[in-house]
């Protein structure tokens, strides 16, 4: 293992080695951990370097824990709307851009790649490189910085980023609605994504469970709540119920805790039309986050296999050793390869 | 066969080559920059599109793709001996799917045409470039261009969920899919804004959202521009989140006031705000922004009662570019981005360029998001001139790069600010930029000319 606190130390690092594999803190483990022939590069980079509340941006050491930026934003009243997950266990602001990770607030503004502006990184010849830029809009220049959303650290170390944020809601509530069956969950997800409800977060809890996150003034989400409850009511809904525990309940599921029991932790984009069809497969724990545009499951290798074998692209955050289905397409893939990264030091998941 | 033959054989009567066909492809819509191209091609599908690159890449013939045209930055300008891709028939939305809340549409469909075909579904195609019911997807994906609602919802790029591109070899590829989340590095939002430079896209696959339940739209008058971007900052301090904040000078109202007769207050600034939302929502925001408008010291404040009302309010401000034609005979619009913060700076240090170089400068722009689009009036037969306008641009831009900003907010590089691209970005930033485009495009052939600088080694 090569730790590197100050970007000299990443460039000498990635000079000095042929395989490098580097890790945030691990929170993403069939990622982060190094294989055979592989050096593992401890990222020490952390700590925000700007941030002017006032902009809607800051800029920050890849190596910064989410939780640490979200302190300080809270200080402001803002937060990082794509809600990066695993905050808890330590995840940082270069692990989530390169696993391309959101959490559920997501459905309000957009995931990750919605709100990074820009990067600087380390290539695979230790060239150092900057894309994006450090204001809300800009669209000089080859957009690097979104490159690096997915990339599973393939291109280069990320060693700073700089985000887009907004202003955190001035009161929040969830509703919770049990409906009879899948086929009705669906239904009401469906209408619901077709409505101007501004909802922070819509998940499905497959069967048949439905969680809404409103946020606002505190009058005008009581009153949209009232009016969600009558919305879920039409659609069929057996009971709805406003959770007392509104902060606590939404940072659990950030935190994908209804995992933790599982082997296999993976993410699968999805959408309403795709649901039916994951459920046919023998998945354990899960939830759909955003409207039902992504999943976050838990399995075993049986479910694994099944989703490869329906042709579901996945994402593995802990505990398989082939990451990525599917491979990414080769004429985009190879050529950015050869032109970031010639010699292949840098692994794709 | 020459490669003209092959061409005319692949498109049969769908290559124009006569001097009076070419003329209107000589330039996008920044006209002080002119080429001829060798011939324009009318692909109407993508597999043409792929053969039509292939014939390129063996014949060694360079090609720019082109939507409308209405690049402001020389983005569709041809190339000398190369070939204009126009994609304006290509302009089939193939599918709009209100469950997935996607369209999949071909890149000559004009911006504006996606929402009016969501509209019954009650959906929209958010990115709306002033530009919207001229300007392609294909033009707008190739320049991530943006618009009055950028800070809230972003520009093209976080509209666009997946891309069939054919890279300037003739390879054909996917890039995303059709949903929000993507595995695997996201090209797809590494292409939007490459400008044409790594090749053509041929399909795009865009998300739709939920038309807001309701609007409040704002009009300001200020006796100053500073007062009202101080008015931005107050905004944003409160904690809201506008859908647009915009800005325009005295010369940009008296221009649009010229062209559409929005019926605007005398001002030496207006300010637009609209809040967009839940009625409840919207409601609630609508007292805090009243608020901050009475601080902010406006002297005349309007609120639109009903949409024709809002509708009247944004006509002037969409109209404000092509009005100014009418005080000028030529200008030029620039695109710089500031942080928020130093909008008033910049602003003033504008208005001294523009007593120094001696030429006029009126001023529209997309306060929220420090997104600046000065525009520099001359008069094109006035020798001298242009280049005068040009110097004054330029200097505008290096102000932008100076206070922390940006070269191009939305309407990109393409040759008009490629000289620039130094002044914002280090060598290795731009020896990265130009490893892409070699392994992507061996022989330079897609947009040859365009957004890299031509001397990085320097
Ligand atoms: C108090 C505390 C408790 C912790 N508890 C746990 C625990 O219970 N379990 C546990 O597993 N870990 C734990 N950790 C470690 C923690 O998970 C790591 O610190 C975490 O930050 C790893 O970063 P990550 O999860 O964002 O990314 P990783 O999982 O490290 O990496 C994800 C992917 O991103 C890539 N990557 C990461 N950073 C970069 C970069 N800068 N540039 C390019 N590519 C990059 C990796 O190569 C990998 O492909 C704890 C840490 C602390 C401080
Ligand atoms: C009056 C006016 C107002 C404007 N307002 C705005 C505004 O508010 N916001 C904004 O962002 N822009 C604005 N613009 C600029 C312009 O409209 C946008 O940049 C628009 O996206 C260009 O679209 P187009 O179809 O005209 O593309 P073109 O001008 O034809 O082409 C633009 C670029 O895209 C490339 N291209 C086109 N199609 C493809 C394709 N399928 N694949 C790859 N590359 C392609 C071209 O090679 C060129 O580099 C405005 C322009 C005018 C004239």
């Amino acid at each position: 293992m090569v730790r590197a606190s100050t970007l000299a130390e990443v460039v000498e690092a990635v000079r000095a080695y042929p395989r490098l594999r580097p890790r945030g803190g691990g929170t993403k483990p069939a990622l982060s951990a190094p294989r055979e022939g592989e050096v593992e590069l401890a990222l020490g980079l952390s700590g925000i370097l700007e941030y002017e509340p006032e902009e809607f941006v800051f800029t920050a050491w890849a190596g910064t824990p989410v939780a640490e930026v979200e302190e300080a934003l809270r200080a402001h009243g803002q937060y990082l709307p794509f809600h990066p997950p695993l905050k808890a266990q330590g995840a940082t602001l270069g692990g989530t851009v390169a696993a391309g990770l959101s959490g559920p607030l997501r459905h309000r503004f957009g995931g990750v790649r919605d709100f990074l502006l820009g990067v600087r990184f380390v290539d695979g010849e230790g060239r150092v490189v900057r894309g994006g830029g450090k204001v809300v809009k800009n669209a000089a220049g080859f957009p690097f910085h979104r490159l690096m959303v997915g990339s599973l650290g393939a291109f280069g170390v990320m060693v700073e980023l700089s985000f887009k944020v907004f202003p955190y809601p001035r009161a929040t509530r969830t509703l919770r609605a049990e409906m009879p069956g899948l086929h009705e969950a669906l239904s009401a997800l469906e209408r619901l994504r077709l409505l101007p409800l501004d909802l922070l977060a819509l998940d499905l809890i497959p069967p048949a469970t439905l969680e809404a996150r409103l946020g606002g003034f505190p009058g005008s989400v009581a009153a949209r709540l009232e009016g969600l409850k009558r919305l879920l009511a039409q659609e069929g809904a057996q009971r709805t119920e406003v959770l007392k525990e509104d902060e606590a309940h939404w940072e659990g599921v950030r935190d994908l805790r209804f995992l933790e029991e599982s082997p296999i932790w993976v993410k699968v984009p999805a959408g309403p039309l795709s649901i039916p069809r994951l459920e046919a497969l023998p998945l354990g724990p899960r939830r759909y986050l955003d409207g039902g545009e992504v999943l976050y499951a838990g399995t075993g290798p049986e479910g694994l296999e099944a989703l490869r074998r329906a042709g579901f692209p996945h994402l593995v955050l802990r505990g398989a050793e082939d990451p990525l289905y599917p491979p990414p397409p080769e004429a985009f893939f190879a050529k950015l390869k050869r032109a970031l990264d010639p010699t292949g030091r840098f692994p794709l998941g | 066969m020459g490669f003209l033959e092959e061409l005319k054989a692949l498109l049969p009567g769908r290559v124009l080559t006569q001097e009076a066909a070419l003329a209107p492809y000589e330039s996008d819509a920044l006209t002080a920059y002119r080429r001829r191209p060798l011939a324009v091609v009318l692909p109407e599908r993508k597999e043409e599109v792929v053969q039509v690159v292939r014939l390129c890449h063996r014949h060694g013939v360079p090609f720019v793709a082109r939507g409308s045209g209405t690049s402001l930055s020389g983005g569709s300008l041809p190339v000398e001996g190369g070939i204009v891709l126009a994609l304006n028939r290509m302009n089939r939305i193939l599918r709009l799917d209100p469950t997935a809340r996607i369209a999949v549409v071909e890149p000559g469909v004009v911006n504006l045409e996606v929402s009016r075909q969501a509209a019954p579904f009650g959906l929209y195609y958010a990115p709306d470039p002033s530009s919207q019911p001229v300007s392609t997807i294909g033009g707008n994906v190739a320049f991530n261009s943006g618009g009055a609602h950028c800070l809230k919802y972003g520009m093209t790029a976080n509209h666009v969920l997946g891309l069939e591109v054919v890279t300037p070899e003739g390879e054909v590829v996917r890039l995303g899919g059709e949903s929000l989340e993507g595995v695997g590095p996201d090209f797809h939002g590494f292409f939007v804004g490459t400008e044409g430079l790594l090749g053509v896209a041929v399909e795009i696959t865009l998300r739709l959202l939920p038309k807001p339940e309701a609007y409040h739209t704002l009009l300001a008058a200020y006796d100053s521009l500073e007062k009202a971007g101080d008015a931005v900052s107050l905004v944003i301090r409160r904690g809201l989140l506008p859908g647009a904040l915009e800005i325009m000078d005295r010369l940009a109202i008296e221009a649009a006031e010229k062209a559409v007769r929005a019926g605007y207050p005398q001002a030496e600034a207006l300010l637009i705000v609209e809040l967009e939302g839940p009625k409840e929502e919207v409601a609630e925001e609508a007292r805090v922004l009243e608020e901050v408008i009475r601080e902010s010291g406006a002297y005349a404040v309007r609120v639109a009662q009903s949409e024709a009302e809002r509708q009247a309010i944004w006509k002037g401000r969409k109209a404000a570019f092509s009005a100014v034609g009418r005080l000028s005979p030529d200008y030029l619009v620039q695109d710089g981005v500031v942080p928020r913060s130093r909008l008033g700076e910049a602003l003033r240090e504008i208005q001294r360029l523009s007593q120094a170089f001696g030429l006029r400068v009126a001023n529209v722009f997309h306060a929220g998001d420090g997104n600046l689009h000065p525009l520099v009036l001359y008069d094109g037969k006035k020798p001298g001139e242009l280049e005068r306008a040009e110097a004054l641009a330029g200097e505008i831009l290096r102000l932008c790069v100076r206070l922390g900003g940006s070269l191009t907010g939305e309407h990109g590089i393409g040759v008009e600010k490629k000289a620039y691209m130094p002044e914002m970005f280090a060598q290795e930033d731009l020896f990265a930029m130009e490893r892409v485009k070699a392994a992507l495009d061996p022989k330079g052939l897609a947009n040859r000319g365009k957004v890299l600088p031509e001397v990085v080694h320097g």
